[in-house]
């Protein structure tokens, strides 16, 4: 299965080549990367830590990943999220996907990162100099995932 | 053949991020009542043991509820041996 959640770092380069593999087919390869900001709702952030639901965010990606292969014509995807304690500048997600064109690539890149901002059950807890809080979420995330939602999606 | 009439016997029930810290618990084993059936009555159930419970699982509060790994809605069916998760909206990414 395409999908990882660890704590450790990972290579994007070495990923990419990994999901290309020698696959004659790909013509295209998309790719996003998010990373920590050290400011977030005008806080400093020194820290943060993710927490994750093992066993449902695994299935979760699969699934998330499952619904892009059949929403758009695209060889194979990736997702890598990180878990445990992180620090402003460090990698958090990849989202790698191949396919023969660019349009179909983007697109479903698109798609998978917006629908784990709002599905994968992930959660951000940041250090700030005046303590510990949980990130709320974003109405434009909703926003970003409700572009693609078909009719009877799960309540928000 | 489960029959989402038939109250389930025994839930366990998660709890993450936010929740886990203000409710004081990861997780617990329930036997709920006959009313609950769905993830509405259980939400409603856990609220009236009141102070944080009832806070945190007020109508108003946006709260996802996962059945065996899957999202569910108000209406999803609880059976005998389910993990129910209660956890704030997702942020990651």
């Amino acid at each position: 299965m395409p999908v990882r959640v660890q704590t450790t770092d990972f290579d994007v380069s070495a990923e990419l080549a990994a999901l290309r593999g020698a696959d004659p087919r790909v013509g295209a390869v998309a790719a996003f990367i998010g990373t920590v900001r050290d400011v977030n709702d005008a806080a400093s952030v020194a820290t943060m830590t993710l927490e994750h639901y093992p066993g449902m965010t695994e299935k979760a990606l699969a699934g998330i990943v499952d619904e892009a292969k059949s929403r758009w014509d695209i060889i194979d995807a990736l997702v890598i999220h990180r878990v445990g304690e992180l620090k402003p500048t460090d990698q958090i997600v990849l989202v790698g996907v191949t396919g023969a064109h660019r349009g179909e690539a983007f697109a479903a890149c698109e798609f998978i990162i917006d629908y784990l901002k709002t599905r994968a059950p992930f959660w951000k807890k940041e250090v700030t100099p005046d303590g510990t809080r949980w990130v709320e979420p974003r109405a434009s995330d909703d926003d970003a995932a409700a572009r693609w939602t078909a009719p009877a999606e799960p309540p928000r | 053949m489960r029959d989402a009439a038939t109250p389930p016997t025994t839930l366990t029930l998660v709890y993450l991020a936010r929740l886990r810290e203000t409710f004081g618990t990861a997780t617990e084993r329930l036997e709920p009542p006959p009313e609950v059936t769905t993830v509405a009555t259980l939400r409603t159930w856990l609220a009236a043991r009141g102070g944080a419970w009832s806070t945190e699982l007020a109508p108003a509060r946006a709260v996802r509820i996962a059945v065996n790994h899957e999202l569910a809605r108000p209406d999803t069916p609880l059976h005998a041996g389910d993990e129910v998760a209660l956890f704030p909206p997702v942020t990651g990414g």
